[in-house]
């Protein structure tokens, strides 16, 4: 009896101590705040030349890892300059329609304003917001909403 | 596109308050729905036959269609036809009051209808049961294939007589038909009549459409469109199909909707990354600025009167709803609760504000005095947004979408109705997934 207690406990520790690192890891590798971090949905300009950067829930601050990525961006587009981007800008669906249009308006500028500052001229790229309207993942959960907050360069055929 | 109802008043008698014993509350909700009877309205045995159109149950669907419009209501409950203790004919000559007041009814309807020479003809009466007396009796004709609006007609003029207020089955309302995986909806504009029937779509689905809003005065419509990869507003007449661009911006314009008098857009546009609200007006093409801050200023509504606008800022950091005079001085904050807010839109009666409101991951369709006061949150569920008056301004229609799975499983957006006193809660039926609700006004004033 005692020994079935002891045995059941120490089942339980090493449970939830294999929970617990699954939770966190999952948590470190894939948002900071509620930015995402992760590569999951990200594709490329170019070898190394992420498309998207991240945004925190209502906001279109640019964070240091989005800054590094649009400075890539930068240094392809000077070397390719015959080529002209659009600007995606996308919310999550935890808000209302039309201001998700205005926040995805102002996140891709914040796109386009970082890019400018490097050199790129605003004749060579445009803006369009698409709100809510195209999730890249469809699940209703928290990790799906942060990799939805996005700006995405595609380069204009 | 549709026939003008011509409609002759033979008598209305005992219109007075003093006459009328039977009389329903709807300040309350629906804690104790009238009992009335619909008698199917009796078909003339004259009547012409039709080739499209079964004409002898033409009587048994327009009443159902009454009923259907009651029940939707919350306010009446229509008893069962199995009851009925008279024939339509008769009980439209004169009803044996005493019989009825057996079943419990309260309210009695009947009617009769004829179609001769392509014209359909239709009379009804409704009866005060308690009292013993006729409470209003009118008579309508119109092209047969009219007939839906003639119940439609006949509900709004008993609905009015009963409750004291403006009825609103006569309308119509405009939403976004939505198909295809969530990550790429097909969106279309739809139309349909206020219980469902007759829907029509007016896009084919090519460009992305949203947010479409009638003109209070007329069958006028404006709605942003993607066509082109370009999101511009857009202004659409649904009887010719005619549509163009409103205004000429060098960006997205968006949340567009009428001034009360129909003759202006108001409108977000957004320039460089900053949306602020302008109008512009139908006739001259003036465009003007109302707002000018650098925060994003949308979903702007006016009031009934013209004077004011409401509209969603988050000058103050988050999502809030404002106030201002229709020029754009006198900005007023006036949301101060727990959680944000968006979507105001003010009620034709100019009493009241709706909204939609998020606090702790969960959202609400609201509505509030138009000076903040006297919140009252009506519905609360995973996503909702979008209200929109009923042209009485007792009912608000607005979209919920449901918790999805991965890739979208389990993902669906309906429409649904509540009455404003939070009773009556509806899921309206429609052919697809359905978004971004607008009603219209009464179509026959």
């Amino acid at each position: 009896m005692k020994f079935n207690k002891n045995l059941r406990n120490i089942f339980l520790i090493i449970f939830a101590t294999l929970a617990l690192s699954a939770c966190s890891t999952a948590k470190k590798s894939q948002t900071s705040g509620d930015v995402y971090t992760g590569n999951d949905t990200v594709e490329y300009l170019a070898s190394g030349v992420k498309d998207r950067v991240f945004f925190a829930t209502n906001k279109s601050s640019l964070t240091s890892a989005s800054r590094e990525t649009l400075r890539k961006q930068a240094t392809y587009l000077r070397k390719n300059k015959k080529l002209n981007v659009t600007v995606e800008g996308h919310a999550d669906e935890r808000g209302t329609r039309e201001y998700n249009l205005a926040l995805g308006e102002r996140r891709a500028n914040a796109v386009k304003d970082y890019l400018m500052t490097y050199g790129i001229s605003g004749k060579r790229i445009s803006v369009i917001s698409y709100g809510k309207e195209r999730p890249v993942n469809s699940e209703s959960t928290p990790l799906a909403w942060s990799q939805n907050r996005r700006s995405v360069t595609v380069k204009v055929k | 596109m549709k026939k003008l109802i011509i409609i002759f008043f033979i008598y209305l008698n005992s219109f007075s308050i003093l006459n009328a014993l039977i009389k329903v509350d709807i300040t309350r909700g629906n804690l104790d729905p009238l009992p009335i009877a619909v008698s199917p309205l009796h078909v003339e045995n004259t009547s012409d036959k039709l080739e499209n159109l079964d004409v002898k149950k033409l009587g048994i669907n327009i009443s159902s269609i009454i009923e259907k419009n009651f029940k939707s209501t919350g306010l009446f409950n229509p008893l069962k036809k199995e009851a009925f203790v008279q024939k339509p004919d008769i009980a439209h000559l004169k009803p044996r009051f005493e019989d009825w007041r057996l079943i419990k009814a309260q309210a009695l309807v009947t009617g009769k209808l004829s179609v001769k020479n392509n014209k359909l003809k239709v009379e009804f009466r409704l009866w005060d049961l308690t009292a013993s007396k006729e409470m209003i009796a009118l008579s309508f004709t119109t092209t047969p294939t009219n007939w839906r609006r003639v119940a439609h007609i006949i509900s709004d003029k008993i609905y009015e007589r009963l409750t004291g207020e403006a009825g609103y089955f006569d309308t119509r309302i405009i939403y976004v038909a939505e198909s295809g995986p969530k990550n790429q909806r097909v969106k279309k504009l739809a139309i349909m009549d206020q219980d469902g029937a007759k829907t029509k779509y007016l896009t084919l689905g090519n460009e992305l459409v949203l947010t479409p809003r009638f003109n209070p005065s007329n069958q006028m419509v404006t709605y942003l469109s993607y066509f082109r990869n370009l999101p511009r507003v857009y202004l659409l007449d649904i009887e010719t199909g005619k549509q163009e661009v409103v205004g000429n911006f060098p960006g997205m314009t968006f949340a567009p909707r009428f001034s009360p008098d129909g003759k202006k857009i108001i409108m977000s546009f957004a320039k460089d990354g900053n949306s602020d609200i302008f109008t512009m007006d139908l006739e001259t093409r003036v465009v003007e600025r109302i707002t000018e801050h650098s925060s994003i200023d949308t979903s702007p509504s006016y009031s009934p009167d013209g004077k004011y606008i409401c509209f969603n800022s988050d000058r103050s950091g988050l999502q809030q709803i404002y106030v201002m005079k229709s020029d754009g001085s006198n900005v007023k904050r006036i949301t101060f609760g727990n959680g944000i807010y968006g979507t105001p839109v003010w009620s034709p009666r100019g009493d009241l504000i709706a909204f939609t409101k998020v606090r702790k991951g969960r959202f609400y369709i609201g509505v509030m005095r138009s000076d903040g006061s006297g919140e009252r949150l009506l519905t609360e569920n995973f996503y909702q947004e979008a209200p929109s008056w009923s042209p009485n301004g007792r009912v608000l229609v607005f979209y919920r979408e449901t918790k999805s799975g991965p890739q979208g499983k389990g993902f669906s957006a309906k429409l649904w109705s509540i009455d404003i006193t939070g009773y009556n809660e509806r899921k309206i039926k429609t052919e697809t997934d359905a978004s971004d609700p607008s009603w219209s006004s009464l179509l026959s004033k």
